[in-house]
């Protein structure tokens, strides 16, 4: 298995592990429950540097990353970030990534672990321009600092500049205690927060600077399993669990990613065909009616009749209830629609709710 | 502290005996390695019981845990409390967070179990 730069940190800290995607990552330090409500409450520090980072350089950069990509990357600026999806010539989504545009001919992809080596065939086998494309993963780490906390806990290691500055989805290269960062105001938790990207070497120095002042936030480094309930009580969907290359955006509920208008992308054609279709199943969300725990693979009921399983269910620490998406063919649906889900052979009924759920 | 008056099984539910009676429920240390345990499903009173099978569930936030019988019997009480109050598994596993009494069918198979030094060393062993 893979490990990260920070692994022995984590070690010192008596993480449990658990394998994502190819890697030995931290699973929880303190528990998930305690975890979670800290990112919420203060500030958590996340080791996330099995995530995946392309550079790409050159002329033909920008035509490379419109090509791949269902979002419109000519919307981005230099220091903006974009989140969207490369889906495949029968509309599956390959993965969802963000774009950072450090310039016309320089952008940053960040994508999923598990995807590193299918993504890099993809953009290499449909690089037609005069692009070059570096797979820096291994030279990346990626240290996250997510919660409400998080500007001002940051603050104090960049002396140049107010973190508070940084607009959601933007970034700024700066240095953060001395170590040459890029600062992005994203994440994947719901709450305020950035992640910060350095060369794996100064992963140590920048987790042990920021450390202690995290402990003084009332924070606590992150593990997986947090990360995974925090993900989901904001709605965000996990490649490989809600959508896979067999689903479409629409599916996914992520068509508000596919921009067609005046650009040519791969599985443009197949995407345009099926919202002419509508949509034959969707990811929606849903809430336990009792206390028992849907995970993925679950079957669900509606009216009597299978519609689809589970992608991904747990107990909500913050809203202390079950919940989870689940993939349905039903067509028409709505807020408060009772469904079931079968658990060890008994239906427990469960109802559709808006997601974010938080 | 393991408790020198139960039996363990090497899947870590405990039977504490009293006469043709045994409580059944999971070891501390269970507890501490599954964590905010969110949800018990156990069995209805008259459930009939085979040592070493599934009786119920335990979930954690993080997955779903078999619970398996460390011997045989018949439910005679079942700990409705657990059904609104979970987290007594994690903060007392010995006690408030006891699953289970059984009428004990086969007494010689309580001498099957673990008792308190093998099942240390038994963790010891998984740990290392």
């Amino acid at each position: 298995m893979k490990k990260t730069p920070l692994h022995q940190v984590h070690k010192t800290l008596n993480a449990k592990f658990t394998e994502f995607g190819g890697w030995e990552m931290p699973l929880q330090y303190s528990g998930i429950v305690k975890e979670h409500l800290t990112v919420r409450s203060t500030v958590g520090l996340f080791d996330l540097s099995h995530m995946g980072e392309f550079e790409i350089h050159g002329p033909g950069a920008n035509e490379l990353a419109q090509k791949l990509s269902t979002n419109d990357v000519g919307r981005l600026t230099d220091g903006r970030v974009l989140y969207t999806l490369f889906c495949n010539d029968t509309g599956g989504i390959v993965d969802d990534l963000l774009i950072y545009r450090h310039a016309d001919n320089h952008y940053m992809l960040v994508v999923n672990a598990a995807n590193i080596e299918k993504d890099l065939a993809w953009i290499e086998t449909h690089n037609d321009t005069d692009a070059e494309v570096e797979d820096v993963s291994e030279d990346t780490a990626l240290i996250a600092l997510q919660g409400p906390k998080a500007i001002d806990m940051l603050n104090p290691f960049v002396p140049e500049l107010d973190v508070s500055e940084i607009s959601f989805f933007r970034f700024v290269v700066d240095e953060v205690a001395g170590i040459r960062t890029v600062i992005s105001r994203t994440g994947y938790t719901g709450e305020t927060g950035f992640e910060l990207y350095i060369d794996a070497n100064g992963a140590e120095n920048l987790w042990h600077a920021l450390y202690p002042a995290v402990i003084e936030a009332g924070g606590q480094p992150i593990g997986l399993g947090a990360r995974d309930t925090l993900r989901l009580e904001a709605g965000l969907r996990l490649y490989g669990v809600d959508m896979n290359d067999d689903t479409n955006p629409y599916e996914a509920g992520l068509g508000r990613f596919v921009k067609s208008k005046n650009r040519q992308f791969i599985g443009k054609n197949a995407l345009l065909a099926a919202k002419k279709r509508g949509i034959e199943k969707q990811i929606i969300g849903f809430q336990m009616l009792d206390r028992a725990v849907a995970r993925a693979g679950y079957t669900v009921y509606q009216h009597g009749e299978q519609v689809g399983e589970v992608t991904s269910g747990a107990p909500s620490p913050s809203l202390k209830c079950n919940i989870g998406f689940a993939l349905i063919t039903s067509q028409t649906i709505s807020e408060d629609d009772k469904i079931e889900i079968e658990i060890r052979g008994r239906r427990h009924p469960a109802k559709i709710v808006t997601v974010p759920f938080i | 502290m393991i408790p020198q008056n139960l039996k363990y099984n090497e899947s870590h539910e405990w039977a504490r005996q009293e006469g043709d009676i045994a409580t059944i429920g999971i070891s501390d240390y269970a507890q501490s390695e599954i964590q905010d345990i969110v949800y018990v499903e156990l069995p209805e009173i008259g459930t009939e019981l085979t040592q070493k099978t599934e009786f119920g569930v335990i979930e954690s936030v993080k997955a779903a845990f078999d619970l398996y019988a460390p011997v045989s019997g018949e439910v005679i009480e079942v700990n409705e409390s657990l059904l609104d109050a979970p987290e007594q598994v994690n903060e007392s596993p010995y006690d408030d967070g006891w699953f289970l009494k059984i009428r004990i069918t086969d007494p010689s198979e309580l001498d099957t179990l673990l008792d308190a030094d093998s099942y240390q060393a038994h963790i010891e062993a998984e740990h290392a």
